[in-house]
């Protein structure tokens, strides 16, 4: 659709003298053209990009069941609040003196995150939750350090998210799988013989990624604690205990929080997120810099902190995001945040009922926010998770999450959420057990998945073979 | 559905919780608020932040128009409530988008390759290091001292405990661009990456094709860091580094107090596979029609774990999709336009002031203060309601009373006459 000459933008006549590029600059450093960049009206740009926008799926077109991501429904109060102009156009280095609005926010939030997780001190810096991962493993490795030793592992099960491997190794140390037991949760006494001095801490997901609490975790964090070793624990499934059970009250050391997940804000087809770490007292004075203050009754922020692990983003945080997180806490409240809680604990076990007589539940304790199946049953007749997944598409619903956690073969990975109606989870339970019966009686249907997307069944393999990453003019 | 369930009452959910981490209490958090309450509170906390009617700070952020249809599309359900686009055949419009994404990276920065976005600018800089590191097999990063300050932090703390020694090196304190000779003292046979950023923290343009020279002779990569987008409408691009790491805020992404925005890792097709983060490639459906899908997750975290290239998972999708459309919207000619109105507006105020520097610079430059010190400056525009520029010895203590302003299209000629005068000039 790009023709030479073709424009879509608009710019005021300029109200000073023009300037020669070369003659400013030096010939050698300005470019000819942005070879091939695009020439489209107005027109044209929102009429593909509408287009493009219908061949997504989106919570906003029904049940977005992805295990361990949370989508729920992204309040759209958020995204006006995140737009209101003095928060959307403050400049980060503006004087304190002109940012007292955006910092009260910050510091709102800040206070309730530590309500919410009972922890005693929170960072909003990092930008994600892997980034969140990482603030925390770094500010284990210099509260180790402090004490003479950062030691050399962290402990992880063998259920944890890819990102607590690899966030351990980016900051410096080895990792040691620790395998789950027969009911899928910490190994205690696999634990008590890994734990030494050689051991800075372990990171726990609770509840855990097959969507059940540890309810060993006071117990873990004991063995951890008594060899000089610290806990971590991974937020993402903090949906699950908002309101009913508080980290830093079962021996929590450092944690993270997606903002993305928990507190709604909304995933982008892959972001923005917001990662806030938060510690007990003893681990503050690591927080990343700089750490925002109340002197002479204004706000301002700090960037005299020694000890602390240094900075691991520009400026403060996302913002942004910060604001559309506040917002939803706001309009729940202190009341509501359980009731989310318990509607998210509700619609998931809601689902494991419907489902138990038709899929093979490989861990059979009390499920939380979310429930994991394996495809064990359907195995046996040629038809993995993956291909379940793409049935589920023609029924108008996205797939959960397909093949993780690894310590279940063949997982199917269920979250609800609370913001789904008993109607919405119904029908999302009928296309199941209907997929469940075709797989027995027409199994061909269900290996040719999907039938009715505008894309059949993508060649992922061939993608990774000859990558090609970006359009070249033939 | 608690029927269903087999459970008396929600409460029963999780009544299996060991008694001694439940929690008893009801949270400290004031009772849910209507609509109407939220966005009162955030308007009025808003307030409490200047409402500038003309902002002269740079610095890594920039005060660009942002055109409406960026809204527009980033408002549409489909975009802003889907996730990661795991499942190809319902994902075909992000990852088509994020396709467009990448094409047009590369197409402005000179590389071959771009992935799907890294959370910004400051972020970039330190994978951008250690893929240097991977590709190279060194240890040593050498950076350029007018690298924004704020990534030389990030770069520090990223870099830390992976054995990686990083030194600086210096810029000329006439041109206020790299020096050379400090550049080719901070290398050795370690050196894995030179960094350095164009147009720089002081606004100047780097000569980056000599640079690159110098840093390939020893064997070494070069890593170009931008955070003024903008600029690229007008430079020649750095086809001439190895890797680009930067900052797309310029692109209709709003300052926000300094995020959400999103980055850029680009880089030479024989480095894709070093690259972290998301990678969109094209392949096809089963009926043989061009389809996009995530590709070579093989790099990934999710699948490597603790061998991953990064542990880098949510990215910033949306945000890039503002960028990609702002790249739609300008295109070809708008952004050339823009670039040019820039250095347009940054000459005629910068004509006006005495600079410390006289290198090449874009739309930011180090003012020099005369007569009036720069609180007394910056205290004057305030009454006018105006944000001056930010002084430089917060970063650069030998960089007494200078101030480092930033001009853009926004920037209305009555009010850079403003600032003039604030200088006494």
């Amino acid at each position: 659709m790009s023709s030479p000459g073709k424009v879509g933008y608009q710019l005021p006549p300029l109200d000073v003298p023009g300037v020669d590029p070369a003659g400013a600059l030096g010939a050698e450093r300005v470019r000819a053209e942005i070879e091939n960049f695009p020439e489209v009206s107005e027109v044209d740009v929102i009429r593909h990009f509408t287009r493009l926008s219908t061949w997504n799926y989106a919570i906003d077109l029904g049940l977005y069941p992805l295990g361990s991501c949370t989508m729920k429904y992204n309040p759209r109060i958020n995204e006006q609040a995140a737009r209101v102009d003095g928060m959307a156009w403050i400049h980060p280095y503006q004087p304190d003196s002109l940012s007292q609005g955006a910092m009260q926010v910050i510091s709102e939030l800040e206070r309730c995150l530590l309500e919410i997780t009972g922890m005693d001190a929170v960072t909003l810096q990092p930008a994600a939750g892997a980034h969140g991962e990482f603030t925390g493993i770094l500010m284990i490795h210099a509260a180790l350090a402090a004490k003479g030793n950062p030691r050399k592992k962290i402990l992880i099960p063998d259920s944890a998210h890819g990102t607590n491997p690899a966030t351990a190794h980016m900051a410096g140390y080895s990792v040691q799988n620790i395998p789950s037991n027969a009911r899928g949760m910490v190994d205690v006494e696999a634990l008590a013989c890994a734990v030494n001095e050689d051991v800075a801490g372990m990171m726990v997901t609770n509840p855990n990624t097959i969507g059940v609490f540890e309810e060993n975790i006071s117990k873990v964090a004991e063995i951890l604690h008594a060899k000089g070793a610290l806990l971590y624990m991974d937020g993402a499934n903090m949906n699950a205990l908002a309101g009913i059970s508080r980290p830093g009250d079962f021996g929590v050391d450092v944690m993270h929080l997606n903002l993305h997940k928990t507190f709604s804000t909304p995933h982008g087809g892959g972001g923005p997120g917001s990662g806030p770490v938060a510690v007990k007292q003893h681990l503050e004075p690591y927080l990343p810099i700089p750490r925002l203050a109340r002197v002479n009754d204004q706000w301002t922020w700090n960037y005299d902190r020694p000890q602390s692990v240094g900075r691991v983003r520009a400026f403060y945080g996302n913002f942004g995001v910060l604001v559309r997180a506040l917002a939803y806490i706001m309009a729940h409240g202190g009341d509501g945040l359980p009731r989310a809680t318990f509607d998210a604990l509700l619609n998931a076990n809601y689902i494991r009922k419907l489902l138990e007589p038709y899929y093979d539940m490989p861990y059979n304790e009390p499920s939380m926010h979310e429930c994991v199946f394996s495809d064990a049953r359907q195995a046996k007749l040629g038809i993995d998770t993956m291909t379940i997944a793409k049935r589920l598409i023609d029924y108008g619903f996205h797939p959960y999450t397909v093949a993780f956690p690894l310590i279940v073969k063949g997982a199917l990975m269920i979250e609800p959420t609370e913001t789904e109606s008993k109607r919405e989870l119904d029908l999302f339970a009928d296309a199941m057990i209907s997929i469940a019966k075709e797989i027995e009686e027409t199994p061909d249907l269900v290996k040719t998945a999907p039938h009715t997307t505008r894309t059949a069944r993508v060649d992922e393999v061939t993608a990774a073979r000859k990558p090609i990453v970006r359009w070249k003019r033939p | 559905m608690l029927d269903t369930i087999g459970a008396p009452a929600l409460e029963d959910l999780y009544a299996h919780l060991p008694e001694s981490v439940r929690f008893a209490g009801s949270l400290n958090i004031p009772p849910g608020r209507s609509e109407y309450e939220i966005i009162d509170y955030f308007r009025a906390r808003g307030s409490e932040n200047i409402h500038a009617r003309a902002n002269f700070l740079g610095a890594g952020v920039y005060h660009h128009y942002r055109p409406v249809l960026v809204d527009t599309v980033v408002s549409r359900g489909e975009f802003l409530t889907s996730y990661t686009p795991y499942q190809a055949e319902i994902s075909q419009g992000t990852l088509t988008a994020i396709f467009e994404f990448q094409t047009m990276i590369c197409q402005l920065t000179g590389m071959d390759v771009a992935n799907a976005s890294m959370y910004d600018g400051s972020t970039a800089v330190p994978e951008a290091a250690m893929m240097a590191m991977r590709i190279t097999g060194r240890s040593g990063i050498a950076v350029a001292r007018t690298v924004h300050p704020e990534y030389r932090e990030v770069l520090s703390t990223y870099t830390r405990h992976q054995g990686i020694s990083v030194s600086e090196f210096e810029y000329d304190v006439q041109s206020g661009q790299v020096d050379l000779e400090s550049l080719d003292q901070a290398m050795n046979e370690n050196t894995a990456a030179v960094i350095i950023q164009s147009p720089n923290f002081f606004g100047m343009v780097e000569n980056t094709k000599l640079i690159a020279e110098i840093v390939h002779a020893r064997g070494a990569l070069l890593v170009f860091v931008f955070s003024e987008a903008v600029s690229l409408g007008l430079l020649e691009p750095p086809r001439d580094a190895d890797i680009v790491a930067g900052e797309l805020q310029s692109f209709a992404i709003a300052p926000s107090y300094g995020g959400p925005f999103a980055g850029v890792l680009a880089a030479k097709e024989q480095y894709v596979r070093q690259i972290p983060g998301r990678l969109v490639g094209e392949t096809k459906d089963t009926n043989g029609n061009r389809a996009f899908c995530l590709t070579l997750a093989t790099r990934e975290q999710h699948i490597r774990r603790e061998k991953a290239t990064s542990n880098i998972c949510t990215n910033q999708a949306l945000i890039a999709l503002m960028a990609t459309v702002f790249m739609a919207v300008y295109g070809k000619q708008g952004l050339r336009e823009l670039a040019e109105q820039n250095l347009a507006k940054s000459h005629y105020l910068g004509g006006r002031l005495w600079r410390r520097f006289n290198g090449p610079y874009f739309n930011e430059f180090v003012a020099v203060t005369g007569p009036r010190s720069v609180e007394e400056i910056n205290g004057r525009l305030q009454g006018l309601q105006i944000v001056g520029g930010l002084p430089l010895d917060r970063f650069y203590p030998e960089l007494g009373n200078s101030v480092l302003l930033c001009c853009t299209e926004m920037s209305r000629r009555a009010d850079m006459d403003a600032v003039a005068e604030a200088f006494g000039a």
